[in-house]
């Protein structure tokens, strides 16, 4: 008996099982943005179709906004033609659009919880791998192809094979310092980029429990960076207190009988994983990437596994990711000398992550050989930062506050980290050239970065 | 692109690393073009191993090197992992490769590859590192992969094995049928699902 929450949510959306083949799945929410989307629209158009259910779909440009200057018609035409072609497709198909300098613009992952687009118990995809995200709102949600978001424009449905499902408990407490962000880092340097690849993954355990919904959204965007192709955990009061009253959410009747049918989103006591993992909360610290994968992670005070501990097959991939990021098997990162640090991206471009940052900034300064650039996930974020006057304490120790988008996470945009240089980052890749031809990234939390940012290199937080 | 897809016997490219992420199969910078032009993409599969931070060739690349051709790719565990991007698989296609064979797929990555008709073919490990050994002793090296029996042989050594595949999509390859045609026939049964919904 499907017991799993993964089951309850996906057993529901199943239109039809296809002989010897997928399952129709529908598809409740479907995001487009202006990368992974023009050539399903074009798809529609030669086909001569409209869309089936345009009410579900919700448009936005995030990865080539610049974050400066929204206001001016974007410097790059390729970006700008990109940007205005998603505009003029949501025009053609009636599709709800925020445009730059919409005030709901921002990373679609950003976007779509904080306007209430996003809920429990709903599929939830888009041409993303970071719709894992959505997960946290205790969705079942996923990145699809080009391909398969022309199949949802055209009939809200794709065809998919049920992944297998995963439970991964958190147990106790984090310690100071520790965030969710160092909780994915950790996960990800236990189980690998492929490590739970083909599983759908839900988190439990008293330390996510204890996750605000910020690191929850932190936390499921990182599902995919292990292989899986999503994660969520199951809604609880801190879900519906973060919901309600947002733009899109049920009101009134509907939000008592949403609520209602939410309680119930949850596995069951005797309900059964393919696959059932347990770690405590204790033995993570704050984490940094020293290699080209999310996966080669260590804590902060830890040195570069030497080549000894790598199988065979892997010595080729591992010594060529150490010899592009310009570090030694055995050694420590701690007082690396960084260039970049980039606050943002989908997966810490939250009001919560510019508090941590400011927590450290506050009464420090910036270190001189840093460049920074912080970019809120969108402009609610970016609106809460002013009303909280954390632009102030960041003005103050000399950093400035940029306008929303994906920015540094992926060089589409004019937000690239120059070859050579080491940047300490927020997001969610460290893959070569991720973050512009050359450069060279470590992932860590808001907290690591902050601290990278005030002494000018790598820090452990806790101590400052 | 829409092809019947049967049995292939090529010669392969190998690229015998691991956890190769889209990032490197097409970098983002590619990623701008609004149409779905698979020539453009294959251009600047793998752009920045197959040439240099100048411009120039970085004739090491296995691409770049004139012993290794063919139209199926064989690479090392874990290919495709990382960003959703379906440009991977156009560059992939548009290349011309219609096979990659690895010992695993990131998931994604796999069901763009099967949605443009290239044929992710996975195999053990022994397999694979059998196949990478007969290419590097003769980059002549046959393989074979014949989608209606599921088998894929290396013909160096003879060695042969069954590959999986769903039987709807197998069918698919097989007559160049793509889901959305599927899911437009199929439009009552979603109708009628939304219905029982709101019952």
């Amino acid at each position: 008996m499907a017991n799993t929450l993964f089951d309850k949510i996906w057993d529901r959306h199943v239109v039809q099982h296809v002989e010897d083949g997928p399952e129709q799945l529908y598809i409740d929410r479907l995001y487009c943005h202006e990368v992974t989307s023009p050539q399903a629209f074009e798809g529609m158009r030669k086909r001569g179709i409209k869309c089936f259910r345009p009410g579900n779909i919700f448009c936005m440009p995030d990865h080539n906004t610049p974050t400066h200057d929204q206001d001016k018609p974007i410097e790059d035409p390729v970006s700008k033609t990109q940007v205005d072609t998603l505009a003029r497709n949501a025009e053609e198909f009636g599709l709800e659009h925020f445009g730059m300098m919409n005030h709901k613009n921002g990373i679609i992952h950003v976007v779509g919880p904080e306007r209430g687009l996003s809920l429990p118990g709903m599929t939830i995809v888009c041409g993303d791998s970071h719709t894992s995200t959505h997960g946290a709102m205790g969705a079942v949600a996923f990145g699809i192809g080009t391909s398969e978001v022309e199949m949802v424009l055209a009939s809200q449905c794709i065809l998919q094979q049920k992944p297998k499902s995963m439970r991964i408990n958190i147990e106790g407490k984090l310690g100071e310092g520790v965030t969710a962000k160092d909780i994915a880092l950790f996960l990800m340097s236990k189980l690998t980029t492929s490590g739970a690849t083909g599983y759908f993954v839900e988190y439990a355990g008293e330390a996510v429990r204890n996750l605000s919904m910020e690191g929850r959204l932190t936390l499921c965007n990182l599902s995919i960076e292990m292989g899986a192709r999503g994660g969520f955990i199951a809604p609880d009061e801190v879900t519906f207190e973060y919901i309600k009253g947002r733009e899109y959410a049920p009101k009134g009747e509907d939000w008592d009988k949403a609520v209602e049918y939410w309680k119930t989103l949850k596995s069951g006591d005797d309900a059964v994983f393919d696959k059932e993992l347990t770690f405590h909360a204790e033995d993570i610290e704050p984490f940094v990437t020293y290699g080209t994968n999310p996966g080669m992670g260590m804590g902060i005070t830890e040195s570069i596994p030497t080549l000894d501990t790598v199988p065979e097959a892997g010595k080729a991939s591992y010594l060529k990711s150490l010899d592009y990021m310009g570090f030694e098997p055995g050694q420590k990162l701690l007082g690396t000398p960084v260039d970049y640090v980039f606050l943002g991206a989908c997966t810490n471009g939250r009001i919560e992550d510019f508090r941590a940052f400011a927590s450290i900034a506050k009464g420090r300064k910036k270190a001189d050989n840093i460049t920074a650039w912080l970019v809120p996930g969108s402009w609610m974020v970016y609106d809460q930062i002013k009303e909280e006057g954390l632009d102030k304490v960041l003005e103050e120790a000399g950093f400035e506050i940029r306008q929303p988008g994906c920015s540094a996470c992926l060089a589409m945009n004019d937000d690239k980290i120059p070859a050579g240089k080491l940047a300490v980052s927020t997001s969610n890749r460290n893959f070569e050239g991720r973050q512009g031809p050359g450069a060279r990234t470590v992932l860590a939390s808001p907290l690591v970065a902050a601290a990278a940012a005030v002494t000018g290199v790598i820090t452990d937080p806790r101590t400052l | 692109m829409k092809q019947k897809f049967d049995i292939i016997s090529s010669t392969c490219v190998p690229l015998p690393l691991e956890n190769v992420d889209t990032d490197q199969i097409i970098p983002a910078r590619f990623l701008k073009a609004t149409t779905r032009e698979e020539s453009f993409f294959g251009e600047n599969l793998f752009r920045d191993w197959r040439y240099n931070p100048d411009g120039s060739l970085n004739e090491t690349f296995v691409l770049n090197n004139p012993k290794y051709s063919g139209e199926i790719l064989v690479a090392g565990k874990n290919f495709g992992s990382g960003s959703s991007r379906e440009h991977a698989a156009w560059a992939i296609a548009g290349y011309g490769f219609r096979v990659v064979i690895s010992s695993f797929f990131a998931d994604i990555h796999k069901n763009n590859e099967l949605n443009n008709f290239v044929l992710p073919v996975v195999v053990s490990e022994s397999f694979l590192a059998n196949l990478f050994a007969s290419i590097d002793a003769d980059p002549a090296t046959i393989v074979e992969v014949d989608l209606p029996n599921q088998t894929v042989t290396n013909k160096a050594t003879g060695e042969s094995e069954k590959f999986d595949i769903n039987g709807y999509k197998k069918y698919c390859l097989m007559n160049a049928l793509d889901d959305i045609d599927f899911l437009l026939e199929n439009k009552d049964k979603t109708v009628a699902w939304e219905e029982a919904l709101k019952a």
